[in-house]
């Protein structure tokens, strides 16, 4: 005797939250009935075993054919398969575009490719998200990629409009779309302490300042022009830096990450730059995150003390980022 | 040439890729109707495609119109071979032919293919001008209008019921005819689709024509079925019950026919106009004079009228078995009972002219319809099918049911009842061999209802409605009037129980006492009916699902040994059913059951049987005893292990008393005076009882309670019976089920509703089964998928399935299939904890929910606001600009309706109200969807919501193929999709039709059929129901017409997007 079919349809799609993170987190139906059942849901309506196996099934069976619709969000919002209360729309969307940060901090500024795809299971054997989960999550970094690629106009705004995501899911994925595009290091050992919020907020600071999408209609990628000028800070700078060595590497090593900007293979080094040539450096001596702010401000400010200095606008839109993602950065 | 169809093609959207070098789409439409076909233009490589077609217009006769279904294919051009299908949708325009209904059929359709399945969809606009045909003779039925709903719908009004029509269609199967074998399983499907269409219009327009011809306008209760009779053909059948309707203007509609929804019936009765109140103790003065028996039908001497129960009768090869099974039956009292000697007239009182056949598809009427209900009488007989050789004289399936219908006529007598209500038929078929049955409750009806133009529900006698309001104010003065207090005065609540029979001539053997609320009459000691419990009847507690379940194994046969067999083992199935529900409503500590149904499906080697109804307790009927009990000797050796039982059912008694809360008022007046039975009666009750169980009568009665009913145990076998009643496990805290309209004991719903429909196979691998663990197989099943139920709607607890609707089939010799379709609705536990909430308490009740529910729309409100200002400034993409646009025309509207609010009620602060008609948009308009919400349930009305608008009958078959069973998820996977497929469906052709609601939905038919090996599967399913436009009850304060204005813009609205 067995049961060769069960199925239970209601006219409002039933869904329940629960089980969608299950069905989300990759757990095979039978490690999710166990979840469940350890989690006291059986209490709640005398349920056995057989009857939360058979509501498994059954929503698992929906989420998977509701899949389809999940990869374009807005044809859940007009399709006639599914009714689905608007904000369970929106929470299954939600969900669904949302990833585990250690598992995108480990494809980070990586390229989406199918190379990297085939490397998953060591990612999910190192991060212990299932490998079902890392597909998911890889398909929909590549996913967004692919449609907000050929999108003009602000980055963030093009995900959220495209994926209906919450704004801060939305920066995320602009977020990891900006490093995958300009594919900056973010796997050497020394970056290794950063998470991946520490990133997204970096990206944001330089999606919003350093490229002129996001103030303009005009697409390019980095405001390379800008940055033409200021290499020829380099001479100036030491004018005012009369202070102790270790303030004379600093503010070199800021100029000269400033200089390498202009280069695109460059950029890739960024955030690695940052670490080698101004973080660690801070921290070998033992800087507060306070003196650091301070050190910062008045070095920003000061450009502005010589009259030689033409870039005043340049020299603050650099400053104003590296001043922030120094800030992000400066942990343990 | 009476009738101009237009159709027009807008645009289609989620196309599938048919050109995979593209990644597109080169979609067309072909449009056909009868023999004439259009075609779009090719939209070449898009999947989203914008025809904007100009209107194809078919000149055709109203005949076809009735028959015919739109017909529309979208293809995939290819310049180099044939186009490829992408799939079809077929309109059926019926609802466009009556002025009343839709006027435009106008939306998105999911474009289908039957193997495929929804593969887009597709923006069609369809409009009908008819013109003017005074014809005769003509063979159109065209404006009768047809309702599945078994009840006189709400917004109408029942000037005259004519009674019972029925029609049926016979053809060959398109699947079983020579050419299904070289075409493919894609065409195969299409013709049996198209042909089951055509088939269901012309029944339908026959029918009409009947009613046209009784002087009707309507049916209601209209109940189609089809049989796959295989290789012999396609059967389709309907019944119905011809009425005259009227329409009621929309200014007076709060209160019209309020009898199915107690939600409905506001305290405000009183300043409405009396003529329109369905709630009048209308026969209050009749009671009286009724309560005698009920003369005018059985003064007539009797004629002939042989006796339907007689040895004699021909039993040829098709053995009628309702005939020896209701010889068996007669301990549980309520089922048919025919004596030769019972003297009875021929024919009814000659003031009824109700046709040949006096049924009602009807399950509810208005108060003072039914007089006495006497019991269910049913009919069943065992056929064996040969072809039809002449589809256009369906004479021997005519013969059939005719042969049926006439017995469930004298039963209907031996009752002492003219008139059977709740009548419903079936069939179950298995190869050759089919099953017919019939069945329904004999009643006596009022009289006047049937005269001509008498049956003006509404028009009564000031001074009875003047009653009625002063005993209403009564009530409603003194809050702690309960209201039983308010009944008493009232008999309908108990006046259909008095029996219809006369107690010196007893059709069967039963224990009567003098009815517990009016003293005046006799009452049986249970009642069984197929009905909706009256909503005038005084219950007590709640009521509660009550189900029989049975498995029969058989010997494989063939032909006339096989139908012999089957025969033979309907009476013991049917009384062993019958058996378990008396013990099962005895256990509940219940006395009538409703909305009784038996189901007996046959299969190559088994028989099953599943009867369920809603036990109910009854004020009228005397309290039920208790189960005694006993084994085969007092002094048994068992007698430790007979007490423990005793024990546990006796705790069960108590427990399910607790839970269906059962405290009959009267208990405490039991001894007063009463007239109580005399022992005589129960003696005879126990007597009775042994006689048809084939047991001596040497029963100890002194040995347990007075009232108790008696099980002996004298094998295993009945030790398992007994533990098979005990283990029905009582619903959760929190829910409760019935499968009747109404739910007996709650009726203060709240707006939260879920349909569903589950389906479950269960493969028996073991092949040596007996009977006892093929009993308990399917008892586990019926009960897990409860269970289930109860699991999956945990959080509307608390809450109530109702219509549980359980279907059960033998597709394969080892496959056991049960079919469920209810709806789960919540309700206010307070407002129960108040017992009943009569008019005195609505007032306060329907303010809180108004306030719930003003509440929740502000939510929806904020939601759909959220997407739509973010897509503001968003117009790279084409379907957003429509978005934008509809999200325009929407404001529009709002503004438009909000200033006709103005005008029609100042006072009415206009911030909420635009926050409502908003948000009545605003479930269909979240991020850029013109998806409308579409409720469905099987019930005829939604909680918290009144029907404007009936739009028209939906009656939709389906066949759905696979040929990658895995690939699609297997079984369940296919067929999930496939439901879901169905209800996407049936709501895409309800919102075009204007309408946000389907009403007495109903899954008819549901063929699984599968072949693993090959991968394959294949599907049938049929469903009907009623298309409507409701609005919340809460826009009922202000005034109708308004509301009404406002919906049709939103219907046009619709239409446009």
């Amino acid at each position: 005797m067995s049961v060769e079919l069960d199925v239970f349809v209601g006219n409002t799609t039933i869904m329940d939250e629960e089980v969608y993170q299950l069905w989300l987190d990759g757990y095979t139906v039978n490690d999710a009935v166990k979840v469940r059942m350890e989690g006291g849901v059986m209490d709640e309506c005398e349920a056995s075993k057989d009857v939360l196996l058979s509501d498994t099934m059954d929503q698992y069976r929906t989420f998977q054919m509701c899949e389809r619709l999940l990869h374009s969000p807005a044809k859940l919002a007009n399709q006639l398969l599914f009714q689905i209360p608007p904000h369970r729309q929106i929470m299954l969307i939600e969900r669904y575009y949302a990833f585990d940060d250690t598992f995108v901090r480990e494809v980070l500024g990586k390229k989406l490719s199918k190379g990297t795809k085939k490397d998953l299971d060591d990612i999910s054997a190192k991060t212990s998200v299932t490998l079902k989960s890392c597909r998911r999550q890889f398909d929909n970094f590549k996913r967004v990629f692919k449609v907000v690629e050929e999108l003009k106009g602000p980055l963030v705004e093009n995900i959220r409009q495209h994926f209906l995501l919450s704004d801060k899911l939305a920066r995320d994925y602009a977020a990891i779309v900006f490093f995958a595009n300009n594919r900056f290091e973010t796997g050497k050992r020394k970056l290794q302490y950063l998470s991946f919020q520490d990133f997204a907020f970096c990206a944001g600071q330089l999606i919003s300042n350093w490229t002129v999408g996001a103030v303009d209609n005009m697409v390019e990628d980095m405001d390379e022009h800008a940055f033409q000028t200021l290499p020829s800070l380099r001479g100036k700078t030491k004018v005012f830096i009369e202070m102790e060595g270790s303030f004379k590497n600093l503010s070199r090593g800021l100029i000269n990450i400033a200089a390498k900007l202009t280069n695109t293979k460059d950029v890739r080094d960024f955030f690695i730059d940052l670490v080698e040539k101004f973080i660690e450096p801070c921290r070998s001596d033992r800087w507060s995150a306070a003196d650091m702010k301070l050190y910062l401000t008045h070095y920003t400010n000061s450009a502005h003390i010589l009259d030689t200095f033409k870039h005043q606008v340049v020299w603050d839109r650099y400053m104003g980022v590296v001043k922030s993602c120094i800030f992000k950065m400066y942990h343990d | 040439m009476p009738g101009k169809l237009k159709a027009k093609i807008v645009a289609g959207r989620h196309l599938p890729v048919m050109d995979r070098a593209s990644d597109l789409t080169d979609a067309f439409v072909e449009v056909k109707f009868g023999n004439t076909t259009f075609k779009t233009d090719v939209c070449p490589k898009s999947l989203n495609p914008q025809w904007n077609s100009e209107w194809f217009k078919f000149e055709v006769d109203d005949e076809d119109l009735q028959d015919e279904p739109l017909q529309i294919t979208v293809l995939d051009h290819d310049t180099y071979s044939a186009n490829d299908a992408i799939g079809k949708v077929y309109i059926d325009i019926d609802p466009l032919l009556y002025s009343e209904a839709a006027s435009v059929i106008s939306g998105w359709f999911p474009i289908y293919d039957t193997i495929h399945g929804i593969r887009g969809e597709i923006n069609v606009i369809v409009k009908v001008e008819l013109f003017n045909d005074l014809n005769r003779f003509r063979q159109s039925s065209c404006g009768v209008k047809f309702f599945c709903t078994t009840c006189i719908p709400q917004c109408y009004r029942a000037t005259l019921v004519h009674g019972f029509v029925e029609e049926l269609v016979v053809n060959e199967d398109p699947e079983y005819q020579w050419i299904d074998r070289i075409r493919t399983p894609r065409a195969s499907n299409e013709a049996r689709q198209r042909l089951i269409s055509l088939m269901s219009g012309e029944l339908q327009r026959k029918i009409g024509l009947k009613v046209l011809e009784m002087g009707g306008n309507a049916v209601v209760g209209y109940l189609q079925c089809f049989d796959l009779e295989g290789e012999s053909g396609l059967v389709v059948r309907a019944i119905g019950t011809a009425c005259t309707l009227d329409k009621l203007s929309s200014g007076s509609a709060p209160n019209t026919n309020t009898h199915m929804h107690p939600n409905t019936a506001p305290a405000s009765n009183a300043c409405n106009s009396p003529s329109k109140d369905g709630k009048e103790p209308v026969f209050v003065e009749d009671l009286p004079s009724s309560s005698g028996p009920p003369t005018p039908f059985r003064a007539l001497p009797t004629s002939s009228s042989p006796p339907p129960f007689s040895p004699s009768k021909p039993c040829s090869r098709q053995s009628s078995s309702s005939d020896t099974d209701l010889s068996l039956t007669p301990k549980t009292g309520k089922n048919t009972w025919p004596r030769p000697s019972f003297p009875f007239s021929s024919l009814p009182s000659p003031t009824l002219h109700i046709g040949e056949f006096p049924f009602f598809t009807l399950t509810s009427f208005p108060p003072g319809f039914l007089l006495h209900v006497g019991g269910v009488v049913s009919a069943r007989s065992v056929k064996l099918l040969d072809r039809i050789h002449n589809p256009d004289e369906p004479e021997t399936r005519d013969a059939w049911w005719e042969e049926i219908r006439q017995e469930i006529k004298s039963h209907a007598r031996a009752l002492g009842c003219h008139a059977v209500v709740g009548y419903s038929e079936s069939t179950s078929i298995c190869e050759e061999v089919c099953i017919l049955s019939a069945s329904g409750t004999a009643a006596i009806l009022n009289p006047r209802y049937m005269r001509e133009g008498c049956l003006d529900i509404g028009c009564t006698d000031h001074r009875l409605v003047s009653f009625f309001l002063i005993v209403q104010l009564k009530v409603s003065d003194s809050l702690n009037v309960s209201h039983h207090v308010f009944e008493e005065p009232s008999p309908p609540n108990c006046g259909f129980c008095h029996i219809p029979y006369d107690e010196l001539n007893m059709p069967f053997p039963a224990q009567l006492t003098y009815c517990y609320h009016c003293r005046r009459q006799k009452v049986p000691d249970v009642l069984f009916t197929t009905i909706d419990l009256p909503s005038e009847a005084a219950v007590a507690g709640k009521g509660c699902l009550i189900q029989a379940r049975l498995c029969r194994l058989k010997k494989k046969a063939q032909g006339e040994a096989n139908a012999t067999a089957i025969s033979n083992l309907l009476p013991f199935m049917e009384y062993e059913l019958h058996t378990q529900l008396m013990n099962k409503l005895k256990l509940r500590s219940m006395n009538a059951l409703f909305g009784l149904h038996i189901q007996i499906s046959v299969g190559e080697n088994m028989l099953l049987g599943l009867a369920s109804a809603t036990g109910v307790y009854l004020t009228a009927l005397p309290a039920p005893g208790g189960i005694q009990i006993a084994g085969k000797t007092p002094g048994d050796l068992s007698s430790e292990h007979i007490s423990s039982i005793q024990k546990r059912i006796n705790d069960t008694i108590a427990v399910n008393k607790e839970l269906y809360q059962i405290n009959p008022p009267e208990l405490a007046e039991e001894g007063v005076g009463s007239p109580i039975p005399e022992p005589r009666h129960r003696s005879r009750l126990f007597r009775s009882h042994s006689e048809s169980s084939d047991e001596l009568s040497e029963l100890d009665l002194s040995h347990g309670k007075k009232d108790a009913f008696v099980l002996e145990i004298d094998d295993t076998d009945a030790v398992e019976d007994i533990h098979s009643l005990l283990i029905d496990a009582p619903p959760p805290t929190g829910f409760y089920s019935c499968n009747t309209e109404n739910m007996p004991g709650i009726s203060n719903w709240t707006s939260g509703v879920q349909m569903f429909t589950s389906v479950r196979v269960l493969r028996l691998s073991n092949a040596n089964l007996t009977n006892q663990g093929l009993n308990k197989i399917f008892t586990d099943l019926c009960e897990n998928l409860l269970k289930s139920f109860y699991f999956k709607l945990r959080s509307m607890i608390p809450c109530c399935l109702c219509h549980l609707n359980f279907t059960v089939a033998v597709p394969e010799e080892e496959l056991i299939q049960v079919t469920v379709t209810a709806v789960a609705m919540t309700y206010d536990k307070e407002q129960t904890q108040e017992k009943t909430m009569k008019e005195s308490f609505h007032v306060q009740f329907n303010t809180l929910s108004t306030h719930q529910s003003r509440k929740k729309k502000f939510k929806l409100y904020s939601l759909f606001i959220h997407p739509s200002s973010a897509s503001v400034d968003y117009g790279s993409f084409a379907d957003r600009c429509s978005t934008w646009l509809e999200l325009l025309r929407l404001k529009a509207h709002t503004i438009r309706r909000g200033s006709v609010k103005t005008i029609s009620s100042l006072e009415r602060c206009s911030p909420l109200q635009e926050g409502r008609s908003r948000s009545l948009r605003s479930s269909r308009s979240f991020g850029g969807s013109s998806v409308t919400v579409v409720k469905m349930t099987p019930l005829s009305f939604l909680p918290g919501t009144r029907i404007i608008k009936y739009l028209g009958i939906i009656n939709m078959f389906f066949i759905r193929e696979t040929t990658s069973l895995r690939e699609e998820g297997g079984v369940s996977g296919f067929l999930h999709s496939f439901i879901a497929e169905v209800f996407a469906m049936v709501r895409a052709h309800v919102a075009a039709l204007g309408g946000n609601a389907v009403v007495s939905y109903s899954m008819k038919e549901c063929v699984f059929m599968e072949n693993p090996n090959k991968n394959q599967a294949q599907c049938l399913i049929n469903v009907s129901g009623d298309a409507v436009i409701c609005i919340s009850e809460t826009d009922q304060e202000s005034s109708a017409s308004t509301a009404n204005t406002g919906q049709t813009g939103g219907s046009e609205t619709d239409g446009a997007t």
